[in-house]
C-alpha cells in the first residue's frame, strides 16, 4: 500500500466509524439532509481550507484567511448596496483585491524573507481591519441575484439539498486536486515544502511558486467570502472570525504534515467533513456543550500529530515522498 | 367490517390520546440556538430558558454559538434536519437569514425570535419575544420623576455602548419623560460602554466636574454593571450612594440588588432573562390550538425599589450565571 495513503485512511476510518456511531444513536443524521448540510455549511471552511493545504504543503502557514474573507464579505456588501454593482462584478473586483493582497503576502515572504507566520498576521490585521473600517455594522445584501442564488439547489432524494455554495466546494476540492497532483505547479509546492534549498538546486522557481502559493490561498478566501456572503446575504466585518484555524485543523487533520512536503487535498475534505459532523453531533445531542466541539477537534489534531509522528519515524531517515507531474 | 369499525375506534382512541398528550408543550423537540454566554445576563437566558423548558417538560436542544453567525446557521440547519417541532434564536445579527429560515418555512418549523430583532420579512418567523427598550428608560424616568415629587435634581447620564440600540432607546426614553418636567435636568451625558470600570472612572469625572459631587443629585445608568461602578465611585469621593446621590438603573442583575439591600442603589429596571417562557406561551397556543400570536410580545419592564425585597429578589437571581 502507499504509505502516503495512510493518513488519509485513517482520517477516513475515523469519520466513517464516527459517523456510524451517530448515526446508531440520531437514525436522522444518515439523512441527505444532513448531508447537503455538511457541504452547504462547511462550503466556505473547505474552500478556504484547499488554498491553506497548499501553503502548508510549501511549509508555510497562512494565518490571514479567515480575515480576508471576513473582508471580502464586505467588500461585496458594499459595492452591491452602497455602490450599485451587479453581484458578479461585486465578485470579480473582490477575488482580485484579494489576489493581490495574497501576491503581496507572497512577495513579502520571499523577497524580504521573513517567516510567513509573520507576514500572514499582519495580513490577518491589516484585512480586519480594513473590514471594520469600511463598514462596523453588517450590511444586509438585498439583490435579486442572491435570492436566485439561494433558492437554486438539487434535491436530493429525502428532502436533501445540494446548494450552489456546497458545489462550488466540491468543485474547488476537484480543482484542487488537480493542481496538486497533475501540475508542475503542483509538484513545485511539493518541493518546496519539502526542502525550499533542494528545490532551487533541482530548478523549481522559488520566487514565482512562493508568490503563486499565497496568490493562491488568499483568492480561494476571496472565493470563500464570496461564498459567505451568499451564504448569509450579508457582508460584516466579524464573519469568519478564526476561520483560519479551522482550515489549519482541517489541513492537519486530512494528514497533511505541518512541516510541508507531504499530504493530500483530498484528505482536507475529510478533515472538514469531520469538523462538519462533530458539529452537527452536538446540535443533534442538544445538551452537550458546543464547545465539546473545539475539545474533540483538539484531541484529534494531537492524535493525528502522534500518528503522523509515528508513521515518519517509521519510515527510512531523511526521505520525503515527493509527488511529480 | 368488524376490522373497520375497530379500527376506526382505534383511530379516534389514538386521537383522543394525543390531544390529551398535546395539552401543552410536553414531549415536544425545540431546538434554542443561543448567541453564546458573552454577559451575566446572557447567561441568566439560557438557565432561565432550560429551566422553563424542563417545568414544560419539553426536550430542549441547545445549542452555543460562540458569538458566530455561521454557528448558529449550521445549529438551525441541524433542527430542521432533526425534525424538531419549533426553534428559538436570539440572532447574533440581525441580517442573514432569510435563507435558513426560509427552510424552516418549508420544513413547517414555527421560529421564536428572543430577545433581537431580524431585518428579514416576518412572515419567516412565528413571533418575537423582546424588551421595549425605549420604556425601560421611560420607567426609569418616571420613578426618578415620582420620587422627586417636584423638587429639582440634577442628573448625571452613564451611557452605554455608543450606537448600540439599548443605549439609544433607554436615552430616548428616559429623556422624553425627565424632559417633559421643569424640575429635572439631565447636566452631563457620557458612555461608559455598559461596563463596570468604565462607569466609576466617567462618574469620578462627573464628581470632579460637579464640585465633588455637590451639583448632582442623582445617576442614571443604562445598565446594572456601570450603576455599580458609579456607587464605587460615588463611595470614593465621601458621599452616600443612594441617598446623597439617587442611584437608578436598568437590568436588575443580582450585584444591583445587593447594592439596594446596602441601601447604595435606589431602584432598577427589569430586563427579564425570561425570554423563552412567553415564547413557549406563544408556542403552546400555536402548536395546541393554531392561534398565531402578536409579531412581537414585548416582556415586562419591572421596576424595583428598596421596598421589593431586594435580598429575596437577590437570592432568586444569584444562581442563574449573572
Amino acid at each position: 500500500m502507499n504509505r502516503s495513503l495512510r493518513p488519509l485512511l485513517a482520517t477516513a476510518a475515523i469519520f466513517v466509524l464516527a459517523y456510524l456511531l451517530a448515526i446508531a444513536q440520531f437514525p436522522a443524521m444518515a439523512s441527505t439532509r444532513v448531508l447537503g448540510n455538511f457541504l452547504t455549511d462547511n462550503a466556505f471552511l473547505g474552500i478556504a481550507a484547499v488554498g491553506m493545504t497548499f501553503v502548508i504543503l510549501s511549509g508555510g502557514i497562512d494565518l490571514s484567511v479567515g480575515a480576508v474573507i471576513g473582508f471580502t464579505t464586505v467588500l461585496i456588501a458594499v459595492l452591491v448596496m452602497w455602490v450599485g454593482l451587479h453581484p458578479l462584478a461585486a465578485f470579480a473586483i473582490a477575488l482580485a483585491v484579494a489576489a493581490l493582497f495574497g501576491a503581496g503576502m507572497g512577495a513579502a515572504i520571499y523577497y524580504l524573507r521573513v517567516p510567513s507566520f509573520i507576514v500572514t498576521l499582519a495580513g490577518m490585521f491589516l484585512a480586519r481591519g480594513a473590514a471594520s473600517v469600511l463598514s462596523p455594522d453588517s450590511i444586509g445584501i438585498k439583490h435579486s441575484f442572491y435570492t436566485t442564488v439561494s433558492k437554486s439547489y438539487l434535491l436530493m432524494p429525502g428532502g436533501g439539498r445540494l446548494s450552489v455554495v456546497g458545489i462550488m466546494m466540491l468543485l474547488v476540492f476537484l480543482a484542487g486536486i488537480v493542481i496538486a497532483h497533475r501540475t508542475r505547479f503542483g509538484s513545485y509546492v511539493y518541493a518546496l515544502g519539502g526542502s525550499e534549498t533542494s528545490a532551487a538546486l533541482m530548478g523549481v522557481p522559488v520566487a514565482r511558486t512562493t508568490v503563486l502559493i499565497y496568490t493562491l490561498s488568499s483568492t480561494l478566501a476571496g472565493l470563500a467570502g464570496v461564498v459567505f456572503s451568499l451564504y448569509t446575504s450579508a457582508g460584516y466585518s466579524l464573519n469568519a472570525l478564526g476561520v483560519e484555524l479551522d482550515a489549519i485543523a482541517a489541513v492537519v487533520i486530512g494528514g497533511t504534515l505541518l512541516t510541508g512536503g507531504y499530504g493530500l487535498v483530498a484528505g482536507t475534505f475529510i478533515g472538514v467533513m469531520l469538523q462538519g459532523l462533530v458539529q452537527t453531533y452536538i446540535v443533534f445531542d442538544g445538551t452537550l456543550s458546543s464547545w465539546w466541539t473545539k475539545i474533540v477537534i483538539g484531541a484529534l489534531l494531537f492524535m493525528f500529530i502522534l500518528l503522523q509522528r509515528l508513521l515518519h519515524s517509521a519510515a527510512p531517515r531523511r526521505r520525503k515522498i515527493l509527488w511529480t507531474a | 367490517m368488524a376490522i373497520i369499525t375497530k379500527l376506526a375506534l382505534g383511530a379516534g382512541l389514538a386521537a383522543l390520546l394525543s390531544t390529551a398528550a398535546h395539552a401543552d408543550l410536553t414531549g415536544k423537540v425545540i431546538g434554542f440556538s443561543q448567541i453564546g454566554s458573552e454577559s451575566g445576563w446572557r447567561a441568566a437566558e439560557t438557565s432561565v430558558t432550560k429551566s422553563q423548558a424542563e417545568t414544560r417538560g419539553i426536550d430542549l436542544k441547545f445549542a452555543d454559538a460562540q458569538q458566530k453567525q455561521e454557528n448558529q446557521i449550521k445549529a438551525i440547519r441541524g433542527f430542521i434536519a432533526q425534525g424538531v417541532d419549533a426553534i428559538l434564536i436570539a440572532p447574533v445579527v440581525s441580517t442573514g437569514w432569510d435563507e435558513v429560515l426560509g427552510e424552516a418555512k418549508e420544513a413547517n418549523i414555527p421560529v421564536v425570535l428572543l430577545d433581537r430583532g431580524i431585518d428579514a420579512s416576518p412572515d419567516l418567523y412565528l413571533t418575537g419575544v423582546a424588551s421595549d427598550q425605549v420604556k425601560e428608560g421611560a420607567v426609569a424616568g418616571k420613578w426618578l420623576i415620582d420620587t422627586l415629587a417636584g423638587k429639582d435634581c440634577n442628573v448625571v447620564e452613564l451611557e452605554g455602548t455608543v450606537g448600540s440600540s439599548p443605549a439609544i432607546n433607554r436615552k430616548k426614553g428616559f429623556d422624553d419623560a425627565v424632559g417633559a418636567t421643569s424640575n429635572i435636568k439631565v447636566i452631563r451625558s457620557q458612555t461608559g460602554d455598559f461596563t463596570r470600570a468604565k462607569g466609576k472612572e466617567v462618574m469620578e469625572g462627573f464628581l470632579k466636574a460637579e464640585g465633588g459631587g455637590k451639583g448632582i443629585c442623582a445617576v442614571y445608568a443604562h445598565n446594572d454593571d456601570m450603576a455599580v461602578g458609579a456607587i464605587q465611585a460615588i463611595k470614593d469621593a465621601g458621599l452616600k450612594p443612594g441617598s446623597d446621590i439617587l442611584v437608578v438603573s436598568i437590568d436588575g442583575v443580582p450585584d444591583i440588588f445587593s447594592a439596594m439591600v446596602a441601601g447604595e442603589a435606589n431602584a432598577t429596571v427589569e430586563l427579564t432573562p425570561n425570554m423563552a417562557g412567553p415564547a413557549f406561551d406563544a408556542l403552546d397556543a400555536y402548536l395546541n390550538g393554531g392561534t398565531v400570536p402578536e409579531k412581537a410580545i414585548i416582556t415586562e419592564s419591572k421596576l424595583f425599589t428598596q421596598a421589593d425585597d431586594p435580598q429575596g429578589e437577590y437570592d432568586r437571581r444569584k444562581g442563574l450565571g449573572y
